[in-house]
């Protein structure tokens, strides 16, 4: 750069902006979406009331034959019929903007948006009364072949009580279980966790279990366990039942997978924590008592519990040892019956049990969120 | 002899990053030291070595005369004598404020739950907070953790209270009621090494401003004269940053 001319000329300004200008762009016609929305009903109508045909058929044929059926069937369709009211809504919207659209953009605007709205409201119960519907077919195809083969009422109302009944050892060996995990895993969790040159080979010992444990599949730790034991006629074994050989092995398999959950629980408090607590002169044991682990122990609550759900369905597997829970009781039943409507039962007590569970968690872990949010 | 006697304390993270490189310092009895120096310079690292929150290297540290610093040490006792209070309060968040005060006194101390209370309570009365005594943690502005965290140290009544950035993690305006309570521990003769930035504080309390550089006390001397007439180089170009900043 030359110095001299640099200096003799004038400073620059910078030239001011352009204005520039806005034009409102209309927006883009719903129409199309619109006539999609109206489209969709009427197939899910046609389709509707050719299946409430089909299952009037269907039940026909069983022997079912009532005048409130077969108007409770068309009455579903009949709902059906209300998803026009948005469809036809967003119609006429979607053609209002279209007229208003070089009148007055910002009216065409909501139009155009109310439109959107409305078409897709009636589009996604669209989605979802289609899925029902599928299903019902499902259900009746084939001379009700389905409906029959899982869901005969008078078998499971006739049934129940055997299946109910053996549902209860399934309760019982997870009810039994879930608190030994809880103290075993915590063990584990706090084994692998030792301190120091010393800690060494209790945390060698502690991984192997671990990785043993949780390699294995729970039906041949179930198979092994059930009949591999009391092969051995050592003391205390040889006098266990099934149920409590059952307990056992899924106790050794959960345990490691919940001492893995409690371990990630105890690292994921922060280190802060354990620094203020041993420079209060608490010792490592106490750290881990006092502060450690209560905190852990609020944050594992829900993979906790997804494990235990876990460990209650694989109560069902312990059938394979011989004892007589739900699921081996609706076994039973089925090949006697030849139908599975009694594993129906097992099927619905597993997920009405899992319900309640999963709604509590999550009103624990509100309530928890709501009194420490600051957590460390 | 002096209360707490450094001498030549080294420290490295991982054997590769050297933070300490042969600190000595004296704290006196009633003394309130003050370090400071740049982010990196080893202040924190040192009163965590002091307290044995870290290991060192080289060196040792003496309690009283009595060597703390090493194999062998009993440090859950030599921390039951030396308390901290950290930059991020480091309450226990599932503890109400009470318990958070009683926590060690009761499990470490083995004093009575009744006779804990009463201590604790009498603490909190001081700082103004006994009303807050059920509340939990993250109902308090970071002021008041802050002056929980600094009665949680107070009631294991330490010889040696460490102090460090105490006040760095606090909105301005919540900085002088911690700052309070350093002044009245002072007051009352209560032995203190502070790590902090807070400038006019460290020369307003301090018997004694050490300016930390590279892991080595730089310089050290009466505030009135560190920060009116440093000699060091180091110093004084970190104390013009200081000023600078509009922060002295």
């Amino acid at each position: 750069m030359d110095d001299t001319s640099d200096a003799s000329q004038p400073p620059r300004i910078r030239a001011p902006r352009p204005t520039r200008e806005w034009k409102p762009a209309p927006p883009k016609s719903a129409k199309g979406l619109a006539t999609a929305a109206l489209g969709v009903v009427a197939i899910l109508i046609a389709v509707g009331l050719l299946t409430a045909s089909t299952v009037r058929d269907g039940l026909a044929s069983v022997g079912f034959e009532e005048g409130w059926a077969t108007a409770g069937l068309f009455g579903i369709v009949a709902v059906f019929l209300l998803l026009f009211v948005p469809a036809l809504k967003g119609f006429s919207c979607a053609s209002r903007a279209d007229r208003t659209a070089k009148i007055d953009v910002a009216e065409a605007r909501a139009e155009t948006a109310a439109a959107r709205e409305q078409s897709w409201l009636a589009i996604g119960y669209t989605a979802a009364a289609a899925i029902v519907l599928i299903f019902g077919l499902f259900l009746v195809a084939n001379e009700v072949a389905v409906g029959r083969t899982f869901f005969d009422l008078s078998l499971i109302f006739e049934t129940f009580h055997l299946v109910g009944k053996a549902f209860w050892v399934n309760i019982e060996i997870f009810v039994i279980a879930e608190i030994l995990v809880l103290i075993w895993g915590l063990v584990i969790a706090v084994a692998r966790l030792a301190p120091g040159r010393a800690g060494a080979p209790v945390r060698l010992i502690a991984t192997a279990y671990v990785d043993l444990f949780r390699g294995l599949p729970a039906i041949i730790a179930i198979y092994l366990v059930g009949f591999g034991l009391p092969l051995t006629d050592l003391p205390i074994l040889r006098d266990m039942t099934p149920t409590m050989f059952a307990i056992l092995a899924l106790t050794l398999t959960y345990g490691a997978y919940v001492s893995e959950v409690y371990r990630s629980g105890i690292e994921s408090v922060h280190w802060s924590q354990t620094a203020a607590a041993r420079s209060l002169g608490f010792s490592h044991t106490q750290t881990l008592r006092f502060v450690v682990v209560p905190q852990a122990v609020r944050r594992i609550i829900p993979p906790l519990l997804n494990d235990f759900i876990s460990l209650q369905k694989d109560t069902a597997l312990v059938s394979v040892i011989g004892t007589v829970d739900a699921f081996n009781q609706a076994k039973i039943i089925a090949s006697n019956h030849f139908n599975l409507s009694s594993v129906t039962t097992v099927a619905v007590l597993f997920v009405l049990i899992t319900i309640p569970q999963a709604r509590l968690v999550d009103r624990l872990i509100e309530r928890d969120q709501k009194r420490m949010r600051a957590g460390g | 002899m002096a209360l707490v006697e450094i001498r030549d304390v080294r420290k490295s993270y991982g054997g590769v990053v050297p933070v300490l490189n042969g600190i000595t310092l004296d704290v006196e009895e009633h003394q309130v030291v003050c370090l400071i120096g740049p982010s990196g310079c080893g202040k924190s690292t040192l009163l965590r070595c002091i307290n044995g929150l870290e290991t060192i290297d080289g060196g040792e540290i003496r309690l009283h005369g009595d060597r703390v610093s090493g194999p062998g040490v009993d440090q859950d006792a030599l921390r039951r004598d030396v308390g901290i209070v950290f930059q991020s309060f480091n309450l226990f968040p599932h503890m109400s404020v009470l318990d958070n005060i009683t926590a060690a006194p009761v499990k470490v101390l083995g004093q009575s739950k009744a006779e804990a209370k009463e201590r604790a309570m009498e603490l909190l009365a001081r700082i103004r907070l006994d009303q807050k005594a059920g509340e939990f943690p993250d109902r308090l502005s970071g002021g008041q953790q802050q002056r929980v965290a600094i009665v949680r140290a107070l009631a294991m009544d330490p010889i040696v209270l460490l102090l460090d950035e105490i006040t760095s993690a606090l909105d301005p305006e919540l900085v002088s009621e911690v700052l309070d309570i350093v002044r009245d521990l002072r007051s009352e003769g209560m032995t203190m090494v502070l790590a902090t930035h807070e400038m006019g504080f460290a020369r307003e309390v301090s018997s004694k401003v050490c300016f930390l550089y590279g892991g080595v006390v730089h310089e050290e001397g009466p505030p009135s004269q560190i920060f009116s007439d440093p000699r060091d180089e180091r110093t004084r170009a970190f104390l013009q940053r200081i000023i600078e900043a509009g922060r002295l």
